[in-house]
């Protein structure tokens, strides 16, 4: 009886559903917000294209010289190798710091701590002068005779310095990043692994990591997209990247607002193409971890465009 | 009568001061089915665990078709096995847990590839035509390329048996297989558990499921406080325990 009572009123009144109609809130507020920040921001466009302090002339005569496109590419090789070894040293520090062996998780936790506390700049400086500390690099026996050696700064060479300071200093922080991906894996997956006998790498490689990936990636992104930017600190090594070869040419002709931009732009490029494919590899990694994953923005484009062809049809 | 299979000797296991296994022995023949009831707490996991080497004992042994398990034996002295050597001794012993543990970024098919081909080094090829062969098995056919989330619970069960089926083990361990399960589920998982009874596969199932133990099992072990209280067929533990125990349980459960 109680339930009749509530459905009842609402089926007469309703009648069939589909000829109900919504009405959907007017959100006044919101609206009038909106207006308020399209104005500002057409203000500042418009300020951005018309004032002549930004010598747009300048920019566009800079931004693809070969020059800049060169340090852009000094700049991207310098992301790519820190990067690459950076993680796969951090990977390794994460497993040692997380391992049962006590001299191996103190070891990392040590280095960890030590780049971690030192600045980079300082760093990079330090690698720089390197050859004023050792004069000569050595293979050999611990405390014993040495085989082979080399002069340090021709082996290291001045990339090769950045690419070190780089990489050692990412290294401690993917360390982290990769130990915090690793421990928020369920134990139970290890649990499993270890009971149907897979081996311990393979664990690792196979059923770990990929997991961990979830958590790893969001956190590495934004690591990688802060080295790409934090490569201009070596212009202290008078390496020819990006933020370098801007101040040489301001320098020579003076014109720093717009070579500044020239800057910008490519940065805010770059970190837009590592913003893409980071979505695509986080997709990637997302498999399986929902039922039905979320569209691309491509597939969501497309669905949106058929469905306009079809209603106009 | 057939051999022993698995053969668990006096094992004790203690976590610090707390000792939760206290002597236990227990003999399962080749293709025999062992219940294990108990109250909560009783260490009914652990002894589990104990018998894949997933915990360590502190005392005592298990060995599995003659094989020690986690040691080898020279003279009066018991050598720990390494990692490597471990691993290996698993995968004869297939663990189902109650929880189902499946890889979520792998798909089912690889789920129950995974471990034949890296642990038994088998072809992918034919690892692959197994894995179907038991999906079919478990009337899973159809879900080889699903993810495991993609499941309802007891889908996900039985694909974590055919995945412990995939190793061909010699003998087969549930960790209370159908407690995650609604209770519509039930039935479907342990359709597929009887049916392994029926084809002759050595199992120990740690269950609440009474009337599955009078259906499938050879033996009904009863474990209460670390110690086996009592074990027999099921019509004389089930229907006439002899210990106090025993029937308090029986009477809460039935
Ligand atoms: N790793 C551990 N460290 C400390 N204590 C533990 C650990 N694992 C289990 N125990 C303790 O051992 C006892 C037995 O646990 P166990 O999981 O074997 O019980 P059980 O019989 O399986 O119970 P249930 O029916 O609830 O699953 C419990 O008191 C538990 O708290
Ligand atoms: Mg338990």
């Amino acid at each position: 009886m109680s339930s009749d009572t509530i459905t009842e009123p609402a089926t007469r009144t309703a009648g069939h559903a589909e000829e109900l109609k919504v009405v959907p809130t007017r959100h006044y507020a919101r609206w009038a917000a909106g207006a308020a920040v399209v104005v500002l921001v057409a203000q500042f466009a418009h300020g951005l294209v018309t004032n002549p302090v930004w010598e747009w002339g300048v920019f566009s005569d800079y931004v693809l010289s070969e020059t800049i496109v060169q340090a852009v590419w000094v700049t991207l090789q310098l992301t790519a190798y820190a990067t690459v070894l950076g993680f796969l040293l951090g990977t390794v520090l994460a497993f040692m710091r997380l391992s049962r062996s006590p001299v191996l998780s103190t070891v990392a936790w040590t280095y960890i701590w030590v780049f971690r506390s030192i600045p980079m700049i300082v760093q990079l400086v330090f690698w720089f002068n390197l050859s004023a500390l050792y004069k000569e690099l050595g293979v050999g026996i611990p405390f014993g005779p040495v085989f082979w050696s080399v002069d340090s700064n021709t082996l290291i060479g001045t990339i090769g310095a950045a690419v070190i300071g780089l990489t050692l200093h990412q290294a401690a922080y993917a360390a982290e990043i990769v130990r915090g991906g690793v421990i928020a894996v369920d134990q139970g997956q290890l649990e499993a692994a270890a009971a149907l006998g897979i081996p311990r790498l393979r664990q690792i490689r196979r059923i770990v990591l990929p997991q961990a990936m979830r958590a790893i990636l969001p956190t590495a992104g934004n690591e990688i997209i802060g080295l790409l930017k934090g490569t201009s600190v070596v212009y202290v090594m008078s390496i020819g990247e990006l933020f370098y070869q801007a101040q040489v040419i301001y320098g020579r002709n003076g014109r720093v607002i717009p070579l500044l931009l020239v800057a910008t732009a490519w940065y805010v490029v770059l970190t837009s193409l590592l913003s893409v494919a980071q979505y695509y590899v986080e997709r990637r990694y997302a498999r399986g971890a929902d039922r039905t994953p979320p569209p691309t923005p491509l597939q969501r484009a497309r669905r949106f465009v058929t469905s306009l062809t079809k209603e106009s049809a | 009568m057939s051999a022993v299979m698995v053969d668990v000797h006096g094992v004790h296991k203690s976590f610090g001061p707390l000792e939760v296994l206290r002597g236990v022995d227990l003999q399962v023949r080749a293709g025999e089915v062992t219940v294990v009831l108990g109250p909560s707490g009783a260490g009914k996991s652990t002894l589990l665990r104990t018998i894949n080497h997933l915990e360590k004992v502190s005392r005592g042994w298990v060995s599995i078709d003659g094989e020690l398990i986690g040691y080898r034996r020279s003279g009066n002295k018991l050598h720990e096995l390494r990692e490597r050597e471990i691993l290996k001794q698993r995968t004869n012993i297939g663990f189902v847990f109650q929880n189902f543990n499946l890889f979520p970024h792998l798909t089912v098919l690889h789920n129950l590839v995974e471990a034949p081909v890296s642990a038994r080094r088998r072809p992918r090829k034919e690892a692959e035509e197994t894995a179907r062969r038991l999906l079919d098995r478990v009337g899973l056919a159809d879900k080889a390329d699903a993810y495991p989330r993609q499941l309802s619970g007891g889908q996900q069960q039985r694909v974590a048996i055919a995945r412990a089926l995939a190793l061909e083990p010699k003998v087969l361990l549930f960790d209370e297989p159908t407690s995650a399960l609604d209770p519509e589920l039930v039935g479907e998982v342990l359709d597929v558990i009887k049916d392994l009874a029926r084809t002759g596969t050595t199992m120990i199932v740690v269950t609440h499921e009474i009337g599955f133990a009078r259906e499938v099992a050879d033996t009904v072990v009863f474990m209460d406080a670390g110690v086996v209280v009592e074990q027999g067929p099921p019509s004389a533990v089930l229907d006439a325990p002899r210990h106090e125990r025993t029937r308090a349980f029986l009477s809460k459960v039935l």
